[in-house]
């Protein structure tokens, strides 16, 4: 009987003293609310930081998966020592990736599926009067299922297209809204030096430019290979055998008293491995055959999965940056409670003398305390989760950020609120219950 | 009166403080014995060793030596969790003071005790409403302490000290803080009590008080010097 009793006895005090609990911290509403302030801020901010880290590194992420993590990305570097053509005698700068190195990683490395070359022109386009400075993408027909770059609208040249050298080209989704603002672009023509190419499709947005996109006078010194790293939604897509034919492999940049020649049989090439756990030793063989046939360092070699894992890593340590000053806030509204319970604690005293008393145990005046604490935490972590949910979306809308609350951020906050609530509350309750009954008695 | 059993036994009861490197002395070797249904009053000068002797009764406090027995049961060895269970058991306290918890209504204030010994919530308001209507508080029961008189509230107390059926009920000076109307009052609840044959042990300087308690103790430095009956 007493076995039966004992529980359910004890479940209904417990639901009374969190009632009295309730009761005295109703008494000193102002003191209450303010404490709790500080474990509202705390758990609101653990949780908006996390959304906000998780937001920006998903969208980094984003940005690289966009590059295929199962891709290796090759592109050509002019040598740093070799800026400029009068540098050396010869009038022709010669550097970058050739057809050569392309052929022989194919023929050398099994497995990977596509080796796709890609030439890059910087040029002007024109529609009538309106000109574009871009960059010219000599492609393969199957460029858009190798990148993960779709085609918005119409549709990517084909292959007898490419086998034909036919003068069409896909536009990057920036680049039709410039150039052809009023018009329906696909089957208008566009404007490259003396050729005019039919627009077949347009792009889906890739990666926007950026403000801090170079002007076109920096371009030519150094932007291309700035702009090739991305997707860059002023690109144009023409197939590669009509670059070839149109553009020849000499370009010829003239400049104020001067002029530069610069030969470069392929800018860029993207190497798809089959399996992902491939890349990173198909990036080292990529790396050797290059090595072998470049005396100068003139190519670079991308892997997005690395980058990827970098971004990955880097994200970590976002987050543990932000966690720990969010924990800091928490410990400071923990701090925040013991305080007042502290405070409260000497108040009470002759409440705890009366309550000893009347036959009240040392863990009695422990619970009731600890309940307090733990209500104001508890409350504090309550409305924490609510803030902490809220201020993502505000800043999604005010600040168009891109904001990601984990599903675990709110219970990890709430945890840790009761946690903070128990660690910071165990003192002052411990204190209440070591009084002296007989002082506690005498206490005015 | 030596047919009843006796209740309190003191045997050489003695209790020192340490005041800084000062020892300090408040019961010399105390024996006495309280029998089932008396009325005492214990009265001294101040300083005398009243507070301690009360404060050892009440089991708020261990003696440095000797031996408590109440109703039988040793306690001047009990940890502090069974001394607990004593005083809300055994234990009915009245003090100058009244001592009610101030955010308590009468009624939560009768039940304090109660619920301390986990009674049930329905059985603890039907006593403590019970109790409350036994001292004349039946229409004052959702009232806070500041809302009543101190006389009001010297009730609310002794219906508290009363709720668990107490062995003994010590009072401290309980008259000390009234007017001398409700002192009467509160003076003529204990000699009810006294009748209903509950045993009373009052600690008062006022010797019109100890006039109405069958017996008197005096105690002078910690020691017994007078144990007379009226």
């Amino acid at each position: 009987m007493d076995l039966l009793w004992r529980p359910l006895g004890s479940v209904i005090r417990f639901r009374r003293t969190v009632w009295l609990g309730f009761r005295s911290l109703w008494l000193h509403r102002l003191r209450s609310l303010l404490t709790v302030l500080g474990i509202v801020f705390g758990v609101g901010s653990v949780i908006a930081m996390l959304a906000v880290g998780e937001g920006a590194s998903s969208e980094a992420q984003e940005q690289i998966r966009r590059l295929g993590s199962n891709n290796i990305i090759l592109q050509s570097l002019k040598p740093p020592e070799e800026q400029k053509a009068s540098a050396n005698r010869s009038f022709v700068l010669e550097y970058g990736l050739t057809y050569d190195d392309i052929s022989q990683i194919r023929a050398t490395i099994p497995g990977i599926t596509v080796v796709l070359p890609a030439r890059v022109i910087r040029s002007y386009v024109w529609n009538g009067s309106r000109r574009l400075d871009c960059e010219i993408a000599g492609t393969v027909s199957w460029y858009p299922e190798m990148r993960d770059h779709q085609v918005a609208q119409g549709r990517f040249f084909t292959e007898s297209e490419f086998e034909g050298k036919a003068n069409v080209c896909v536009l990057g989704a920036g680049m039709a809204e410039e150039l052809l603002p009023l018009e329906t672009p696909l089957g208008k023509s566009v404007r490259v030096g003396g050729d005019y190419y039919r627009i077949i499709g347009i792009m889906e947005p890739g990666v926007r430019r950026t403000e801090t996109e170079p002007t076109a006078e920096e371009v030519s010194e150094s932007g291309e290979k700035k702009a090739v790293e991305h997707a860059p939604s002023y690109r144009m897509y023409i197939p590669l055998s009509a670059a070839k034919s149109r553009f020849g492999e000499v370009i010829i940049k003239r400049r104020s008293g001067s002029f530069e020649a610069e030969r470069v049989e392929l800018h860029e090439a993207f190497i798809k491995v089959e399996r992902q756990e491939e890349v990173m030793e198909t990036s080292a063989i990529v790396g050797e055959i290059l090595k072998r046939n470049h005396k100068k360092k003139d190519y670079e070699i991308v892997v997005p999965l690395e980058l990827l894992r970098q971004a990955e890593r880097t994200k970590q340590i976002f987050n543990i940056v932000l966690g720990s000053i969010a924990a800091i806030s928490l410990l400071v509204g923990g701090i925040g409670i013991m305080n007042i319970m502290l405070a409260s604690v000497t108040e009470r005293t002759r409440e705890i003398g009366i309550r000893r008393a009347l036959g009240a145990k040392r863990r009695d005046i422990i619970v009731q305390f600890l309940v307090e604490t733990v209500i104001l935490s508890g409350v504090g972590g309550v409305i924490g989760v609510a803030l902490g949910m809220a201020i993502p979306f505000a800043i999604t809308y005010f600040a168009k950020m891109v904001t990601i609350i984990a599903p675990w951020s709110p219970f990890l906050a709430f945890s840790i609120s009761g946690l903070v609530g128990v660690i910071f509350g165990l003192y002052p309750a411990l204190r209440a219950a070591n009084m002296d009954p007989v002082e506690a008695l005498r206490h005015e | 009166m030596s047919a009843k059993r006796p209740i309190v036994e003191l045997q050489d009861l003695r209790k020192t403080y340490v005041m800084g490197s000062v020892f300090v002395e408040a019961l010399r070797g105390l024996s006495l014995v309280f029998h089932e249904g008396e009325y005492v009053s214990i009265m001294g000068p101040s300083g005398c060793g009243k507070s301690t002797l009360l404060n050892l009764l009440g089991c708020l406090d261990r003696p440095t030596a000797g031996r408590y027995l109440l109703g039988e049961e040793d306690v001047s060895t009990l940890d502090d969790d069974a001394l607990s269970d004593i005083r809300g058991s055994r234990i009915g306290f009245v003090f100058q003071s009244y001592n009610l918890i101030a955010q308590l209504s009468v009624l939560e204030n009768i039940m304090v005790p109660l619920y301390y010994q986990s009674r049930s919530e329905q059985e603890s308001l039907i006593l403590a409403a019970e109790f409350a209507d036994r001292v004349g508080l039946a229409d004052r029961l959702n009232h806070r302490p500041n809302e009543l008189s101190g006389g009001e509230q010297q009730r609310v107390a002794i219906a508290r000290a009363l709720v668990n059926d107490p062995l003994i009920i010590l009072a401290d000076e309980p008259t000390g803080n009234l007017d001398s109307a409700s002192g009467r009052e509160i003076l003529e609840v204990f000699d009810q009590l006294h009748n209903q044959g509950k045993t009373v042990i009052m600690v008062t300087h006022d010797d019109s008080i100890s006039h109405r308690t069958q017996r008197v103790v005096r105690l002078r430095d910690g020691q017994l010097v007078d144990d007379a009956s009226n």
